[in-house]
């Protein structure tokens, strides 16, 4: 963590006097739930990166592939596991809950502190 | 040129509006408030100033849209009384803490409840640790001199805090006083122009207001803001100084009356401290060395001062025009304060509280007289013997 400022050396009034830099913010900490990236069966619809609210799905956008999350930032919302069209289309018995961490997923989320 | 009119002390505040002439104003309509909310309107419709004034839906968005002009560089002013004041209670503390230099007009008038709209100090009471600047007045002039003051001291860059402006419902918000309304030009001189330090309009430099602090900034953000609360007690006393070679009228952090050979004396804010000068003026007049106190600024606290104001005295009074519920023997917030102040600076004075006027309740003279022969009897013998009176409440 950078070196935090004294009270003299802060704006006045809390501001923020400069743009872009919410990517200074590590809120990754906040995680209870960890997606994992289930690449092989991946469509790269890139659904995950247009609802997740937080600019945590890392793309090549140059090659147009979703390549996985930046956890720096991601606070496990599950937001991308639930709008994955893949995960909407795996195949389960009639009736059956499927789990999070189902490894059947595209996107899993698996609980913070766990193995894959 | 100045000219001397019949003004209520609404209409007052509302004349310094016009004089002032800012960006925007906020405000919803409350009993004793609304006339200088109504009389502004006017100037508004007739073209007299230029302000944006947005009607809103409550007190709550009142203070909340005073903030956002103000974060985005206006000179921003609004209004309101007791309930009003409840309402907008979250945003005031925003407002001191983005240090938004808003000026507001507070007409005291008791909280709910019971439900009463007449005056007392329980309002005003309850905010007095939300990092505005709070300063009484006694009469309409007061009023109108405070709020011409405040925009310079709200909005000096070692300062840039809120300042509230208080004057008693009913009791001078309604009453029609001889007023001397300074020059347009003179009050416009004045103020001057705002110049914001920055603005949230400014698209060449983006910023943010209102960001998360936690553990790691917040601390360092209320520090901050405490220190400006200590530069307002220089800035407090500058503006005033340069309003009285302006305009010839002296404030201080207090008015101190009759009170130099004083044996005893009174502390008491706003309208009952011009009644206060009468009684003083009939007890000198039988030789009796009564003093008064009237308190200005009451944020920031004139902790040291005010005890040397008063530490050649016998026996003080504070007169209270609220409860601090709970503490001592249910005394009031100003008694509270002056006695922590006199200890601290080992001023060892007998002080008794007297609780007056809640709701509105008349405050007679007689009443006031009371209390000075009381507090004759303790320096006499030395001691408070009922440390809290309610004053005139029926058994």
């Amino acid at each position: 963590m950078a070196q935090l400022k004294g009270w003299r050396e802060i704006p006045i009034g809390g501001v923020i006097l400069e743009g872009g830099n919410a990517v200074e913010y590590k809120t990754g900490g906040w995680r209870a739930f960890r997606p994992v990236f289930g690449q092989a069966q991946c469509i790269h619809c890139f659904q995950c990166w247009l609802f997740c609210p937080d600019s945590s799905i890392l793309v090549d956008a140059e090659n147009e592939k979703m390549v996985g999350f930046d956890l720096e930032h991601c606070k496990g919302c599950g937001i991308c596991a639930s709008v994955c069209p893949v995960n909407a289309k795996v195949i389960r018995q009639a009736g059956e809950e499927l789990k999070r961490d189902d490894p059947r997923l595209c996107i899993r989320m698996i609980e913070e502190g766990k193995a894959e | 040129m100045s000219k001397y009119e019949a003004l209520t002390g609404d209409q007052a505040v509302a004349t310094a509006m016009r004089q002032i002439n800012p960006d925007v104003v906020a405000a919803y309509p409350i009993t004793p408030q609304t006339e200088t909310v109504e009389f502004f309107a006017e100037y508004v419709a007739n073209g007299e100033v230029t302000t944006d004034f947005i009607c809103v839906e409550s007190e709550h968005s009142a203070m909340s849209a005073c903030v956002g002009a103000s974060a985005a560089g206006a000179r921003v002013m609004t209004a309101t009384s007791s309930q009003g004041l409840a309402l907008m209670w979250e945003i005031v503390y925003i407002a001191a803490s983005y240090r938004c230099p808003i000026v507001m007009s507070l007409v005291n008038r008791a909280l709910s409840g019971p439900i009463n709209i007449h005056c007392d100090h329980s309002d005003v009471m309850g905010v007095r640790d939300s990092g505005w600047i709070i300063l009484f007045s006694e009469n309409n002039q007061e009023a109108y001199d405070n709020v011409i003051q405040a925009v310079r001291i709200a909005e000096h860059p070692d300062v840039l805090l809120p300042v509230m402006v208080c004057q008693d419902g009913f009791i001078t918000s309604h009453a029609m006083e001889r007023v001397e309304v300074y020059d347009d030009a003179d009050v416009k001189a004045f103020v001057g122009t705002y110049q914001p330090k920055q603005s949230l309009l400014d698209v060449d430099n983006p910023m943010t207001y209102g960001a998360l602090h936690f553990y790691d900034y917040y601390y360092e953000s209320k520090r901050q803001q405490a220190e400006a609360m200590e530069k307002a007690r220089r800035v407090v006393l500058e503006v005033a100084d340069e309003f009285n070679r302006k305009f010839g009228r002296n404030y201080g952090l207090f008015e101190a009356y009759r009170l130099d050979d004083a044996d005893v004396a009174v502390v008491v804010a706003n309208s009952t401290a011009g009644t206060a000068k009468v009684v003083v003026d009939s007890l000198r007049a039988q030789g009796l060395k009564v003093g008064l106190l009237k308190p200005r600024v009451f944020r920031p606290f004139p902790a040291k001062e005010l005890a040397v104001a008063l530490r050649h005295l016998k026996a003080v009074a504070v007169m209270d025009r609220s409860i601090a519920f709970g503490y001592l023997n249910n005394a009031g917030p100003l008694f509270i304060e002056l006695t922590a102040a006199l200890a601290l600076h080992g001023v060892h004075i007998p002080v008794a509280d007297y609780i007056f006027g809640l709701g509105g309740r008349d405050i007679k003279p007689s009443e006031i007289e009371s209390v000075y022969r009381d507090l004759l009897r303790v320096a006499e013998t030395g001691r408070v013997e009922r440390l809290v009176t309610y004053l005139s409440v029926r058994e």
